[in-house]
């Protein structure tokens, strides 16, 4: 399935999908199951290359957040476009947690959910495309303004008006 | 009234072209059914029985005579010259085309409007009292609290998805006009002991299948953080509302399931986490939204009543009915708001003329700045208008069939569209509401009963709010025939409670005539005409009632 990184898509995917009862390997990036690492946990904390992990969508990101510094990839998961659970977990990763690394949306991942996705900080998008970029690239042109604050850095609604009257005040 | 400015004009633009290109995709086969079901469906588009129906959203129920023309004009060309006021303040085209849509909601956007939010299981348009901004009894103007709720909630990147659909409601006055015990999250303003205005947050309220009556889980929200703790508890909802029964994915249930104490924890802890961030509101802020609903250029005028009105309530004996039912107390000495009734006895309620449509909006130019309101039982309002011009607008409005003094009576009914459009309905609510109004068609016998909310839903969903009619109507389908069972008790207002069932289902006719000798009931029972029915129900209990109904079977 095409991978999109910032709009761009990734010819070959760096990290290997490790099944939980399979060894890691040593030298390559690796991505294991949530479960994998509850179970394995000391033992992983050690490991030199990276490491990622798939977060179902009915783990507790209050619970996880604390840890969420110790990976370099977390894949979100949606089941079906329609369960939005993975937007709050992503904006909390991101937002409360400061999670700086690779933030990945899999699953039923559709060119109408990527700029909302991309609002809530996801990054890279496992999407079923073979237009992926120019998917994307059409998401991202969906709206010049948003209402919502998030950790996008966009500057929303309430924040342009509030600038444009002070603006306007100091040059009165 | 809210102007929009160049963002939120641009915003609106640029959904009609992201549809219009969703449109297309489908077309080519770009997506599936099941792919651009759920995008048609944020732009208002439903399948319904015979036809699409285009939902519109009209922001906590306000609209300036420029739209409200403009929604008459779209009902000539895309629909049937008609259109039909909902129980959300909404309005809704019966007959609309899917090749028509895209064009219809560019036409929309002309006006400021748009079909958002009216469907999906997203925050929908907030609603609020119709008399928001003119009523003498309110503390605050609700309005600038709903338009900061509708931006907050517009393309909300991380609520667009939530288990369910999510409904919010506003009150700024101790009187609810808003049913706000009724929605997932209501919000009624008051003051705390230091004079400042605020919110008691309500969670968890709603009909449908399981109704309850919200909770209350804080009872002082400082406005600033209004947003920050809206975000929280959708933020809750969102991760823990239940996704394996679409029956049960409602806040509603989750309150109920994990307890009121539980998610109010889960809630405040989120909340602490993020009030003070980027949604606090800035006084700037709050003050840049409230300039637009600064109050209209009132003349000052003595209070008192003026000579015009005196001398119409004194000759025109009809004018004296609809002034005593059809007019609400303004804050400002002189006015008066009025409610335009569009349940004239035998039509389906709610249902509006193109042709009535246009006139209305140009007498809200004529009487009442331009502004009308929709109401949640399916009236229009003019909020402004002057004592002195009162039977001068009666008049115009009589010569459209749109005087009907009925408001808060008998005939004054909300209904679902029922199974006469609706792909959920069980059975038909409009013809039970038509043959009940026809009923109480008598003014005398109408005006001496008094407040009489009687609530039609054509199945469970209870889009016709039938648990908290003070007589609910739930239609249902016993083997192919339509049946309806009776509520007794329920009331949607700062009192709110959910009805009693009465007893077995009765078919059509045995529906209309039960209504017929509940009232009869009532009035033998009532203590005398200042004791409404729900007073009279309340002090008597659900017996009476039910041996007048079933004793002789």
């Amino acid at each position: 399935m095409p991978l999109l990184k910032d709009g761009n898509l990734v010819g070959e995917d760096a990290w290997l999908s490790v099944a939980d009862d399979a060894p890691l390997p040593e030298d390559r990036p690796a991505l294991i199951s949530h479960a994998r690492w509850q179970a394995d946990k000391e033992q992983l904390v050690g490991r030199n290359a990276p490491v990622g992990i798939r977060l179902p969508n009915t783990v507790d990101v209050l619970d996880f957040g604390p840890e969420a510094g110790r990976f370099d990839l977390i894949v979100l998961e949606f089941p079906k476009f329609s369960d939005g659970r993975a937007y709050s977990q992503a904006r909390l990763l991101r937002e409360r947690f400061g999670f700086g690394g690779e933030l990945r949306a899999t699953g039923h991942v559709l060119q109408d959910q990527l700029w909302h996705m991309q609002r809530c900080g996801f990054d890279a998008f496992e999407i079923a495309r073979e237009d992926a970029t120019q998917a994307f690239a059409a998401a991202m042109r969906s709206f010049s303004h948003v209402y919502q604050p998030t950790g996008d850095g966009r500057v929303s609604a309430l924040k342009q008006r509030l600038a444009a009257t002070r603006k306007q005040e100091a040059a009165e | 009234m809210y102007q929009y400015d160049q963002i939120d004009q641009t915003l609106v633009d640029e959904r009609v072209a992201q549809f219009r290109d969703q449109v297309a995709r489908r077309l080519n086969g770009a997506i599936s059914e099941d792919e651009f079901k759920p995008l048609r469906l944020q732009n208002g588009l439903y399948l319904q029985l015979h036809a699409y129906m285009l939902r519109i959203a009209i922001p906590y129920g306000t609209l300036s005579s420029r739209q409200l023309r403009a929604l008459a004009q779209i009902g000539c060309k895309y629909d049937r010259g008609w259109g039909h006021f909902t129980t959300r303040q909404n309005l809704q085209y019966n007959w609309i085309r899917l090749e028509d849509a895209a064009d219809a909601l560019a036409d929309l956007a002309k006006v400021q409007m748009h079909a958002i939010q009216t469907s999906g299981n997203c925050i929908r348009n907030t609603t609020t009292d119709q008399f928001a901004g003119a009523a003498h009894d309110e503390i605050e103007d609700p309005r600038v609290w709903c338009e900061i709720i509708r931006q907050w909630s517009t393309f909300h990147p991380e609520f667009s998805f939530l288990p369910r659909k999510f409904k919010i409601a506003v009150t700024g006055s101790p009187n609810d006009r808003a049913a706000v015990r009724v929605h997932d999250i209501g919000l009624r303003m008051h003051r705390n002991a230091a004079g400042e205005t605020g919110f008691e947050v309500i969670v968890g309220g709603g009909l449908g299948r399981t109704p309850f009556i919200g909770k209350t889980i804080r009872d002082f929200l400082p406005r600033q953080h209004l947003l920050s703790y809206l975000e929280a508890i959708l933020r809750v909802y969102n991760q823990f509302g239940r996704r394996d029964n679409i029956y049960k994915a409602r806040i509603k249930i989750l309150v109920h399931e994990i307890g009121i104490e539980t998610i109010r924890d889960k809630i405040e802890a989120e909340w602490q986490a993020i009030r003070d961030g980027a949604l606090k509101l800035p006084q700037e802020a709050i003050d840049q939204i409230a300039a637009h609903f600064a109050p209209p250029a009132f003349e000052t005028l003595l209070g008192g009543v003026a000579p015009e009105y005196a001398n119409a309530f004194r000759t025109d004996f009809e004018f004296g009915l609809w002034a005593r039912r059809n007019t609400f107390k303004h804050k400002q000495p002189g006015y008066s708001i009025v409610t335009i009734s569009l349940k004239k006895e035998g039509e389906p309620p709610g249902d509006m003329k193109a042709e009535q449509m246009l006139a209305v909006a140009d007498l809200a130019d004529r009487y009442s700045f331009s502004e009308i309101r929709v109401t949640h039982e399916q009236n229009l309002v003019l909020p402004h208008v002057k004592q002195s011009d009162l039977p001068a607008l009666f008049k115009a409005l009589k010569a459209y069939d749109l005087a009907t003094p009925n408001v808060g009576l008998a005939s004054d009914i909300i209904a679902c569209p029922g199974l006469d459009y609706c792909a959920l309905a069980n059975a038909r609510s409009i013809p039970i509401a038509q043959q009940i109004a026809l009923r109480f068609k008598n003014w005398e016998r109408a005006h001496d009963i008094g407040e009489l909310k009687i609530k039609i839903s054509g199945c469970i969903n209870a889009c016709g709010h039938h648990h908290v009619g003070h007589i609910g109507i739930l239609g249902v389908d016993k083997n192919g025939e339509e049946f309806y069972q009776l509520t007794l008790g329920g009331s949607a207002d700062q009192d709110a409670a959910l009805g009693d069932i009465l007893g077995p289902a009765l078919d059509t006719a045995q529906t209309v005539d039960a209504i017929d000798s509940l009232v009869e009931t009532y009035l033998r029972l009532r203590r005398n005409s200042d004791e409404r029915f729900l007073d009279t129900y309340r002090r008597v209990g659900l017996q009476p009632f039910k041996e007048a109904i079933y004793a002789a079977a």
